[in-house]
């Protein structure tokens, strides 16, 4: 066959096929319906096959009509700067061309690897212990969502604060309307979550968890000082949304003495690229491991006393619990678990707090230089990091397109009509220079 | 492979850093945070310099294996080549940069690729539109499932709370069910692993969804009465889920679409050649018939009649299962697969792939049991050695392989069996490639025979042996500091 990923030869077509006993390809399939078969005379509505020149030609046709903007939003994907070893590493073969470790043995590479990514993210987080990843940062919202009523007796609602991030809150409701779970909203005061509402919902009884962000919608830093607290005398369990990077810089989960940490880790480094791959992660607290979903490595020995490592209490999982399972997650995002482990090891402590510094720094300048424009005034007085909201005199479509037209991304609109920026450590003097130039031409 | 016994940890020392930002150009600083709401703790992470962490992870990929390895037969899993080109044409930074927000029309590239290879999986599966925002099978599973229930309560039918798994299905089947609110009922598989239809009429009535099949089914057998099933299905106001995990000897011969399927998910990493990463990610496209379109998740991507390409949101839609698009970069690889292959050579796919497996099959049954002795699509299982007195289990067979430079089968699935071995080759193996795993697998039978203890000890030449998973299990070790604290 005259194709390179398929390496038969007529002959050895021929050859296979008389071995069993077989005079065509299409004696494979002389076990499908006639009127199912796919025969010779019928075709996939599909190009012809591309060389891989006319692949390289496509994509860049593809890439023309994409632009490359100046990215002053966030809202859930995040302009941070990518180290040039990360990409280098993710393709080695041998990581990237492997599945799941099921054979410990020739498999201790990753499992090392996603070792060392439930240990960063614990510490990080501040949590005790971590799965091997999850999907996104929206769906291991929703997992802890199922998992806060699964770690509760008897308990039927779980409460998700109103400032949590836009396209996590849609994800749980999506989870939630299916899996027939009682999720109640949280007001907010002036932005952040109401300790005042949360303990007026627990009154009922009924509540199995909160669910809050650690950095919310509104890029406000929330105060949780005695969220944890009305959680537990009600045995109900508080749960943070957390933004990896800017745990080197804030209070963590754990120190707020939370039961259940998630988040997105493409915070750490991960390209923006449209949405995704990026890497979910949760955590949570010893008592809570055997309820805890997905992929879980733990170290072992082997019969000569080697240190090793292997997929372990497995006897949560789909593949022996079937529908009993703590979910039905049968996987991990393991390659991308190893894109933020390597991030987190060539950062270190002192990297991730210089990203978090120049985060601030920017996105402070960003705020109060657009506040002297006299365009933007401030919606709420509340500590932020890297991402805020405003209200603005602007028509939002204009100012947005103003932007555009010089080649940046930014004002988002949110619900409720505010715009928000947000600065990385990417972000130069000179963009915000170009941004606020745009803005005073208004 | 070589035995390499560091943790990132380890090679740590106060003052060393592996990163490269520019000098902070601003004045204002984290110290502004008020100081109830600072980290006080340290963060744990390691500091190392760069070429340490280039060395550490290089010595750690040297104890994996994966399909550039070697032969990963590994059943169900369709452990294809990962073409070299997909990986390019995933890494330009023409998408990289591309924020998932920002306005469709400087994103028209990334939203057609996003339209052709839906186009394309709707063309080859045989059905009207696909999502391509679920992240991996199982998440796939979960989102058609929830598009079978949409579909029963938007017409007002609410009893359709049930729905039926085959008891041979993949693990995946039952727990999706679960997460999506229906009841599971299961029914029995005849000996050869395709469903009794006497049974399945039996539980057929006005409280069933649908049902979840794999077709070929997870023996590697195709459903033969498929036709006689979806009928059935139909008439009692159910719909047909079908689980792609198997599409791959089906790839230019048959499409779900034809045989009545209402939904199916596709594993993106199976039949479409992106890489299995070590676990993910994946991408698990859902495809629907044209009466189940509104209910796709949010955001789709559609073409307006003006040619231009966006994201948009529908009322019926089941609401969205992924914060933005899914897993894209996957989605840039296999829509780069299909192009390759175009609809000439995909058309072989799925024959060349039934071609391995039966080759192999043929081959090996005299020295291992062969339960069902038919025709199989690209996999087929083995129900242990054919010579049951040496006390050799499935177990040691899939640890001696290694020892000879292979992956296992996938061992002990289905369930159906006590000693299964579910070999799948795929279409890219060579004659060669497989006639050396057919030889070793011949010499591993013999072995069994003449110094057992040689197999149920093995592996012997792996970086590590068998290892102690009951303490893993009972007093479980998870993180680092947990390492350190047993240490002392």
């Amino acid at each position: 066959m005259n194709f390179s990923y398929f390496p038969h030869t007529e002959e050895d077509i021929q050859k296979m096929l008389e071995r069993i006993g077989m005079k065509s390809l299409d004696d494979l399939y002389a076990d499908i319906p006639q009127e199912v078969f796919f025969s010779d005379d019928k075709e996939y509505d599909l190009p012809s096959s591309y060389s891989e020149e006319e692949i390289r030609r496509r994509f860049a046709e593809l890439e023309s009509r994409n632009k490359n903007l100046t990215i002053f939003a966030g809202a859930g994907a995040y302009d941070h700067y990518a180290p040039s070893v990360i990409p280098y590493l993710l393709q080695r073969s041998e990581f990237i061309t492997a599945y799941t470790p099921y054979q410990a043995e020739i498999s201790q590479g990753t499992l090392r690897y996603i070792f060392e990514f439930q240990s960063m993210i614990a510490s990080l987080t501040g949590m005790d212990c971590s799965n091997a990843s999850m999907y996104d940062g929206a769906t291991a919202a929703a997992e802890a969502v199922m998992m806060a009523l699964a770690s509760t007796r008897k308990k039927t609602r779980v409460l998700v604060s109103a400032t949590m991030p836009e396209h996590v809150r849609k994800v749980i409701d999506t989870y939630a309307k299916y899996r027939g779970i009682n999720i109640t909203t949280v007001a907010h005061t002036e932005g952040v979550t109401s300790l005042e509402a949360v303990k007026a919902e627990l009154a009922a009884g009924d509540v199995a968890g909160l669910l809050a962000p650690a950095i919310n919608k509104y890029g406000i830093i929330e105060d949780f000082t005695g969220f944890a607290d009305a959680m537990h005398e009600q045995k109900a369990l508080f749960m943070v949304y957390a933004d990896p990077s800017a745990l080197a810089a804030i209070k963590t989960p754990g120190e707020w003495d939370a039961d259940i940490a998630c988040g997105d880790g493409q915070t750490l480094g991960i390209p923006m690229n449209f949405g995704g791959a990026y890497v979910g992660f949760l955590a949570c607290k010893k008592e809570h491991v055997r309820k805890l979903p997905g992929r879980v490595v733990g170290a072992t020995k082997d019969v000569d006393g080697k240190r090793a490592f292997v997929l372990t209490l497995q006897a949560r999982e789909q593949h022996i619990r079937r529908e009993k399972a703590t979910s039905n997650i049968c996987s991990n995002q393991s390659l991308m678990a190893l894109y933020v482990t390597i991030y987190l090891a060539l950062m270190g402590p002192k990297g991730l707090k210089e990203v978090n510094e120049m985060s601030y720094g920017g996105a402070h300048e960003l705020y109060n230089r657009l506040i002297a424009t006299g365009k933007f005034t401030p919606v709420f007085d509340k500590p932020f990091l890297k991402e805020f909201v405003l209200n603005t005199t602007l028509p939002v479509d204009k100012l947005q397109e103003a932007l555009l037209k010089e080649g940046i991304f930014g004002a988002l609109q949110t619900e409720e009509g505010y715009v928000s920026f947000c600065v990385t450590e990417r972000r130069t003097p000179a963009e915000i220079d170009r941004l606020i130039n745009v803005i005073n031409t208004l | 492979m070589k035995y390499y016994d560091r943790l990132i940890f380890e090679l740590s020392k106060e003052g060393r850093t592996g990163y490269s930002l520019p000098r902070n150009p601003w004045k204002q600083s984290t110290n502004d945070i008020p100081a109830e709401l600072q980290r006080t703790t340290d963060t744990g992470l390691p500091q190392v310099d760069e070429l340490g962490v280039v060395r550490h992870y290089t010595n750690l990929s040297n104890m994996n294996f994966g399909v550039d390895t070697g032969f990963y037969p590994l059943g169900s899993c369709t452990m294809k080549y990962n073409p070299k080109i997909n990986e390019e044409m995933a890494g330009l930074n023409g998408f990289k940069n591309l924020h998932p927000l920002q306005p469709a029309e400087t994103a028209q590239g990334a939203l057609e690729l996003y339209y052709e290879l839906n186009r394309s999986l709707a063309t080859i599966t045989g059905m009207a539109e696909c999502t391509l925002n679920p992240f991996a099978g199982a998440h796939g599973e979960l989102t058609g499932l929830m598009i079978m229930r949409q579909y029963h309560l938007l017409r007002g039918d609410l009893k359709r709370t049930k729905v039926i798994v085959p008891d041979s299905a993949h693990g995946t089947n039952p727990a999706s069910a679960a997460v999506c609110g229906l009841d599971v009922v299961e029914v029995k598989s005849r000996p050869d692993g395709t469903i009794d239809i006497e049974s399945l009429r039996s539980v057929l009535d006005d409280t069933i969804a649908g049902i979840m099949m794999t077709n070929p089914n997870t023996l590697g057998l195709f459903e033969t009465r498929i036709l006689e099933i979806a009928k059935m299905v139909h008439e009692c106001g159910g719909l047909l889920y079908y689980d792609g995990a198997n599409m791959n000897p089906l790839l230019g011969r048959c499409r779900p679409g034809d045989m009545g399927f209402d939904i199916l998910h596709l594993n993106l990493h199976k039949t479409f050649s992106t890489p299995h990463g070590g676990g993910g990610p994946g991408a698990g496209a859902v495809g629907v018939a044209a009466h189940l379109t509104e209910y796709l998740p949010n955001p789709r991507v559609i073409r307006t009649a003006d040619g231009r390409y966006e994201a948009v949101t529908g009322k019926d839609a089941i609401g969205q299962v992924s914060g933005f698009l899914g897993n894209y970069s996957v989605l840039q690889r296999a829509y780069t697969y299909i192009l390759a292959l175009g609809k000439e050579y995909i058309r072989y796919a799925g024959p060349l792939a039934t071609l391995n497996a039966n080759y192999i099959k043929e081959e090996l049954k005299g020295d291992y049991k062969l339960p069902i002795d038919t025709l199989c699509k690209h996999e087929f299982v083995f129900d242990g050695l054919a010579d049951t007195s040496t006390g050799v289990t499935t177990l040691d067979i899939a640890k001696r392989l290694l020892d000879y430079g292979y992956h296992a089968p996938t061992i002990y699935f289905p369930l159906l069996f006590h000693q299964s071995i579910m070999i799948e080759p795929t279409e890219t193996e060579s004659l060669e490639t497989i006639d050396s795993f057919i030889a070793i697998m011949k010499k591993i039978a013999e072995e069994a025979r003449t110094m057992p203890d040689e197999l149920k000890t093995a592996p012997h030449n792996t970086p590590v042996r068998r290892l102690d998973e009951t303490t893993a299990a009972k007093t479980p070790i998870l993180t680092y500091t947990e390492l350190k604290n047993q240490a002392e």
